[in-house]
């Protein structure tokens, strides 16, 4: 099927939609260079006009545990369990800022991109999916310092560390969700953005990621796992730095990401036929 | 081949107008008007039909030229058959890869080098990796950017920038290819490029669409042509004679004009017209039928060396006449009206022609307007609409008298 469009004497034909689009995953799957090419531009781009390049990948998470670890560390004195609160703070925030970089990207990507969108036809999705991209080159940065944090401190990873992908995927499937669900709903309603950076600040302070999600107890546990970020951030955590491994609650947070990107692709999907007329 | 390569079929594309639709808008406005809607039909929405009930066809491995003034759907036209937008109603058939120069160099960055910026723009216009590094040395040698292709874009030139892009474009491997007004760009030579790459990808075996406003090169590329106007097709069918009628039907008849005198000239036009043979005015005359231009100018003070002349333009532009009044000397004109009339032999081809008048001396213009009148001559072209004169020369044929003596 990924060939499709290079057969030659295939009909295309194009006429109105009626009723529900099909999510044509395939012609994604067609468009992967693309996909490659236009996340490949955006890290070339970054770091090409940014002075200090890589820096950035670490200054932004770095700033915030230490903030963090002031406020909550040593005012609120909120426990960190046997890892230092800054290693702790910054192991989730390496996460949680490559989430929102990842889903604010996305959620611009197609005002951002208008220009192509209104000029060349390639399957829509392939813009909002290279923008979650980048943002694992500063993922990958801030792991370094995280792990020279580590050695520093005498933390020593388990066999847990083989999971962290998995993690990381969760958090990409979210970001991929949420980001095509609200890049669809920016199209139409410019304003999106401003409800979009308030709805990222609350959701920070519903992830665990400057405190443990031991502090949410009993039944509660069960509500604040609805947050899809709270499965993911706590088995990053747990991945790199070990303590308690995540229960059941983060099957619920899988399925509300998975959940979240079908509802994204389903809005997107559905909206993607007037992006051109409308953007 | 015999098979279509494009099908068309009853296309119409509607946009909507007005305040609330078309248009990204602010969520609270959005509410509010839904509020007020509430249980109430909402007010009437403004249409636009873009497009409407649009058939043709293509076969494989021919060019159709698509002309049409702004705003006649062309742009609309190409944007559904490359699947940017989709029709309202009826459909369109596309067989095999469909490439698009809609808008040369999309997708370019200004912070990536030349090489980079190919791979990325053919990634985007739907080139497989492979495809464009087996093609890349072309490209560059095509774009004439070798000394560049590891420089940011952000530092060429223009001219070079758009090069590389239309080399991109040009280099898709596409069994359709899609063109609008990209001749508009670039220098002479690189336009002359074009217009060859263009006809190398027909003789190729690919399908190409040409929208243009330089009808010359739809002449050139394509064979058949669409005429759009107001969204539906006006005419279709050979390429010159679509030109032609598209041409004509731009052309206001125009068979007398009258001018205000300007104030302290020495001498002003007040009319021109168009006369036929019996002497009315006219715009609209038998191909056969001789015709006066008649100007009428009013002296105020006497110029020396005062000049007339009247040129007749075919509407692609050729100048077949530009007769003055300084080839025959007579011209000391005192103050007072005068009517100049120039009569024209009915030497021209069938077809529309712009009658242009100036006045004025070797130093100085008082009166210049191209178009000042026009004329219609009706009447068969016999089948060779490209001639522009029509003068009946004679023949002699006669036997040759050396054959004959030897019969």
């Amino acid at each position: 099927m990924g060939d499709r469009i290079d057969d030659r004497d295939q009909w295309t034909e194009s006429r109105p939609t009626e009723g529900r689009r099909a999510l044509r995953l395939d012609e994604l799957w067609g468009a992967r260079e693309l996909v490659a090419f236009l996340a490949l531009r955006d890290v070339k781009v970054r770091y090409k006009q940014a002075v200090f390049g890589g820096a950035w990948a670490i200054a932004q998470p770095l700033a915030a545990a230490v903030i963090f670890t002031v406020v909550f560390g040593r005012l609120a004195k909120i426990s960190s369990g046997d890892v230092p609160y800054l290693v702790f703070a910054f192991s989730g925030f390496s996460l949680w800022s490559y989430f929102s970089t990842a889903v604010n990207d996305a959620r611009n990507s197609l005002v951002g991109n208008s220009a192509l969108i209104t000029k060349v036809y390639f399957p829509r999705l392939a813009i909002p999916l290279a923008s979650i991209l980048p943002g694992l080159v500063d993922l990958a940065v801030a792991l370094v310092v995280l792990a020279v944090m580590c050695v520093s401190t005498g933390i020593h990873p388990g066999l847990e560390i083989l999971t962290a992908p998995l993690f990381l995927f969760g958090a990409m499937v979210v970001a991929f969700g949420a980001g095509t669900l609200f890049a669809a709903l920016s199209v139409r309603y410019r304003d999106v953005q401003q409800v979009f950076g308030l709805l990222l600040q609350l959701w920070l302070f519903a992830t665990p990621v400057a405190y443990p999600s031991t502090l949410v107890k009993g039944g509660w546990r069960w509500l604040y796992a609805i947050n899809p970020m709270v499965g993911a951030v706590d088995g990053w955590r747990w991945a790199l730095l070990g303590g308690r491994a995540p229960g059941r609650e983060a099957l619920v947070s899988a399925l509300v990401a998975l959940g979240l990107l079908y509802a994204g692709l389903r809005v997107f999907q559905q909206s993607e036929r007037r992006f051109a007329d409308v953007i | 081949m015999g098979r279509n390569a494009i099908e068309v079929e009853g296309l119409g594309k509607r946009y909507l107008l007005g305040e609330d639709h078309g248009r990204a808008q602010n969520l609270r406005e959005t509410l509010v008007s839904g509020i007020k809607r509430f249980g109430r039909p909402g007010p009437p929405r403004t249409e636009l039909w873009s497009l409407r009930d649009v058939s043709f066809e293509v076969p494989q491995g021919s060019a159709l030229g698509v002309i049409g003034r702004n705003g006649a759907g062309k742009s609309t036209l190409l944007k559904i058959l490359t699947r940017i937008t989709e029709p309202t109603e009826g459909l369109t058939r596309t067989r095999g890869r469909v490439g698009s120069l809609l808008e040369v160099g999309t997708g370019f960055h200004p912070e990536l080098t030349g090489r980079e910026n190919v791979f990325l723009n053919g990634a985007i216009l739907g080139m497989r990796r492979e495809a464009i590094e087996r093609t890349f040395d072309e490209i560059v040698d095509f774009a004439g950017v070798e000394r560049f292709l590891d420089t940011p874009v952000k530092r060429y030139s223009s001219g070079m920038y758009l090069r590389l892009a239309f080399s991109v474009a040009a280099h898709l491997d596409a069994d359709i290819l899609l063109v609008d007004e990209i001749l508009a760009v670039g220098d002479a030579e690189f336009q002359r490029k074009c217009l060859g790459r263009m006809a190398t990808v027909e003789r190729e075996g690919r399908t190409v669409v040409f929208v243009s406003h330089n009808l010359d090169a739809i002449v050139r590329l394509c064979p058949t042509c669409v005429w759009l106007d107001q969204g539906a097709v006006a005419a279709i069918g050979p390429a010159a004679e679509v030109i032609d009628t598209y041409l004509s039907a731009g052309v206001q008849r125009l068979d007398r004009q009258t001018f205000d005198e300007p104030a302290g000239v020495p001498v002003a036009v007040r009319s021109v017209a168009v006369l036929n043979p019996v002497g009315e005015s006219t715009s609209v005359l038998r191909r056969d039928e001789p015709f006066t231009v008649e100007v009428t100018f009013v002296v105020n003070t006497p110029v020396p060396d005062l000049n007339i002349a009247v040129s007749v333009q075919s509407l692609r532009g050729l100048r077949v006449l530009d007769e003055a009044l300084s080839d025959h000397p007579q011209r000391v004109l005192g103050p007072g009206e005068y009517t100049a009339r120039l009569a024209i032999p009915s030497i021209l081809n069938a077809g529309d022609y712009v009658v242009g008048v100036w006045v004025g001396t070797d130093f100085e213009e008082f009166f210049w307007l191209e178009t000042a009148a026009t004329v219609h001559l009706e009447g068969a072209a016999n089948g060779r609409a490209d001639r522009v004169v029509q003068l009946g020369l004679p023949w002699e044929v006669a036997p040759t008298e050396a054959g004959s003596e030897a019969g």
